[in-house]
């Protein structure tokens, strides 16, 4: 895992349940206007219990993304 | 040159039809009077290269006959009364998925439990209507043993080219007796497998409105990803709420029956050039109306017999054109009148319709039927 | 749109967002199934997910792969045909606890009995979801559901128990919270050379949670995190798992596969 992989996020598919904020070790979640939102990149320790614990699939840490 | 002759018994005979077919996977749940099906289906496949499971009851053993036609096998299940009831859900899930199959109903008393080794012909209306909805409905009904070998693979050829399960009807006596069988009958015989894609992957559309209204269908594993439910769908088959979608895609259901009646209707006609009074007869009973025929014509009253083979699609025409042709129509079946309801809806007011019908477990003999007709025609 | 690489080889993304409902724990083990068949590297053509009634079932409609809804509990049914009409295919199940284990329980004391190549995911919410709320076979005793207004009079069915009683090779549980292990698990069991049951936890905020007053999503999530204790530990510690729901790997054994014991008769032939 290569330490420029950037966080990802899809309003689109948000349906604003906070589970991906509750359970990032680092706080680096947040909710604006109930949809997903990166307070703070900087403090992400790409561990991904976001990605995988999102029922949405609206955030996820880059693969080989452009 | 020698003949390809044996004796068998009518679910024999049904087996060994479906393997001229291309049966290639059986699953059922035991049931008399159609279990022997069952048994000659697990004894023959395996030599085959096919495959037979039991399954742990009716409901299943549909489920998993539609699961092995998906694959792209050519798969039958047998049941009788209840365990056509317990199929009634699966059964409309293949017409709606547009699963070919064949099943088999050996019809028993009922209701209910019934009268398990006696013969009826209860379930006419049941394999038109039996699951919910409005649904295509092809149901085939032999009258001996030679036949149900040649229509078993008229069963199967319907359901692969048409895309939907077909309903084999029998009834306890034509199941159990036993006849000849000519194999070499059916030498020359098409047997038709279904059509599958050819496009390219990403542009399959497994329930495409198609010009003929069968979309081809692509066997599981074959690198066609589709998806298949029970919802109504559009031509991906994904679900749609689209009441345009709904409503084009279950009459292309019906439709695609509808607009192939003429080969999918099959009958028999017995004297009926100069016929006054006509039987409409089908399965065992039909037997007797043919022997009643010649008894009447023998006693100076010009009697012939309709006998559809193709009970579902209902021929209309057919049956009208008779009812103008004939005073008297005597349907006779093993229940309390259900296909002579069809038959009066289509007749002639110019000709009489009467019914004679029995639910005691006896078939109805000639004799019966030849008094009944003089009774009528007074 | 970005996707991530197991969205864009596992799911039909024009199909997303799913129709689950906010918080609902069903889309978590839905993504771990799909991380399951790309680690395995599985050919996705030759993988067949299967699915019943109900909330769970809608998940195969939005998978990449050859996918069956079928009818109300009778997915282990269709998937019994498929498998064993055609052994070559990967044959997942995906049901609820409602589909499963009351109008579809037969077909999977059945499944599990005769060891077919099956890997069933229980998507078990506790309560019927689809329907708006119903106790279902898996709703704790006392609980509520819209059907049992004065508390469930039901004993609760344990899943896992009955599939490995039954006769499943592989047994086990983890919860929507626990992804990384159950996506492990489900690694397990498309390992596992027989049938594979594995129930997997999950939170239905909406009408569970709501009627038993469980709170959102993220109070069932947490509460999937602290009401649960791997077997392992709760072997060697067993005071720790008091009021506990036991989750991990229940069994694991080998026994010859049900196709593959079909196959020995069609051989008998092939020799003659």
């Amino acid at each position: 895992m290569s330490a420029s992989q950037k966080l990802h996020i899809n309003k689109d598919w948000c349906k604003g349940c906070g589970i991906c904020v509750e359970f990032c070790p680092k706080d680096v979640l947040q909710l604006k206007d109930g949809k997903i939102d990166i307070k703070a990149e900087d403090k992400c320790i790409q561990c991904r219990q976001c990605e995988i614990l999102c029922p949405d699939f609206a955030i996820f840490l880059g693969g080989d993304e452009e | 040159m020698e003949k390809n002759i044996k004796l068998l018994q009518g679910n024999e005979a049904c087996v060994e039809g479906a393997l001229a077919a291309g049966m290639n996977f059986f699953a059922g749940y035991p049931i008399t009077p159609s279990t022997e099906i069952a048994e000659l289906s697990a004894q023959k496949l395996p030599r085959i290269g096919g495959r037979f499971i039991q399954m742990e009851d009716e409901i299943a053993g549909m489920a998993a006959t539609l699961g092995g036609a998906l694959t792209g096998k050519k798969a039958m299940t047998a049941t009788s009364g209840p365990g056509f009831s317990l199929k009634q859900e699966n059964l409309g899930y293949g017409c709606i998925a547009e699963i070919p199959c064949v099943v088999v109903n050996v019809q028993r008393g009922g209701p209910s439990t019934g009268l398990p080794t006696s013969p009826a012909q209860g379930d006419i209306m049941q394999a038109k209507w039996g699951t919910h909805g409005d649904h295509p409905v092809i149901a085939l009904y032999p009258n001996s043993v030679q036949e149900i070998y040649e229509v078993t693979i008229d069963a199967f050829n319907n359901a692969e080219k048409y895309r939907t399960p077909v309903i084999l009807l029998l009834d306890e006596v034509i199941a159990h007796m036993r006849e000849k069988v000519d194999f070499d009958s059916v030498k020359g015989k098409e047997v038709f497998d279904r059509k599958k894609p050819t496009c390219p992957k990403d542009e399959y559309l497994a329930y495409e409105n198609t010009e003929d209204l069968v979309p081809p269908m692509a066997d599981f594993g074959s690198g066609y990803r589709y998806h298949v439910t029970g919802l109504v769908h559009d031509q991906f088959g994904f679900p749609s709420n689209n009441s345009e979608i709904a409503d084009t895609q279950i009459r292309r259901l019906l439709n695609k029956i509808e607009k192939n009646k003429k080969d999918i209707i099959k009958y028999e006609e017995y004297k009926m050039d100069d016929a006054e009074v006509a039987f409409v007869a089908f399965g065992s009973t039909s037997r007797s109306a043919k022997e009643s025929v010649d008894k009447l014509r023998s006693e100076g009253i010009k009697a012939g017999l309709y006998r559809p083979i193709t009970i579902w699609p209902f021929a209309d025409e057919k049956v009208k054109e008779i009812s103008e042709n004939v005073k008297n129509i005597i349907v006779a079946e093993m229940n309390l009148g259900q296909y002579v309801n069809e038959v009066k809806r289509v007749s002639s007011d110019k000709c009489k319709v009467d019914f004679y019908g029995k639910i005691n477990g006896h078939l109805i003999t000639p004799t019966e039927l030849t008094n009944f007709v003089k009774e009528a025609i007074r | 749109m970005k996707v991530s690489n197991v969205v864009k080889d596992n799911f039909r993304e024009d199909k997303l967002p799913h129709i689950w409902c906010p918080g609902c724990g069903h889309g978590i083990l839905m993504h771990a199934i799909a991380r399951a068949v790309s680690n395995k590297g599985l050919d996705r053509d030759k993988v067949v997910v299967v699915s019943g009634i109900g909330c769970s079932s809608r998940a195969p409609g939005y998978m990449n792969f050859n996918t069956l809804h079928t009818t109300h509990g009778r997915a282990l049914a269709f998937a019994t045909g498929i498998k064993m009409s055609q052994p070559d295919l990967h044959v997942i199940v995906i049901t609820g606890d409602g589909d499963a284990a009351a109008i579809g329980g037969n077909h999977l004391i059945h499944a599990c009995r005769r060891n077919i190549d099956l890997t069933t995911i229980v998507f078990n919410n506790n309560i019927y979801g689809m329907t708006g709320g119903q106790y279902s076979p898996t709703t704790p005793t006392n609980d509520y559901g819209t059907t049992a207004p004065y508390g469930n009079i039901d004993k609760t069915f344990d899943l896992c128990d009955l599939a490995k009683a039954a006769g499943a090779t592989y047994v086990a549980r983890s919860t929507a919270y626990h992804a990384r292990i159950i996506e492990k698990l489900i690694e397990n069991g498309l390992d596992n050379k027989g049938f594979s049951f594995i129930e997997g936890i999950s939170v239905c905020p909406t009408y569970y949670g709501r009627k038993n007053k469980k709170g959102n999503a993220v109070d069932m999530m947490k509460s999937l995190k602290e009401d649960t204790i791997d077997i392992r530990i709760a072997k060697k510690k067993p005071e720790l798992a008091e009021g506990k729901m036991l989750i991990g790997e229940f069994h694991n054994s080998e026994e010859e596969e049900y196709t593959a014991r079909y196959d020995k008769i069609i051989d008998l032939f092939e020799k003659e």
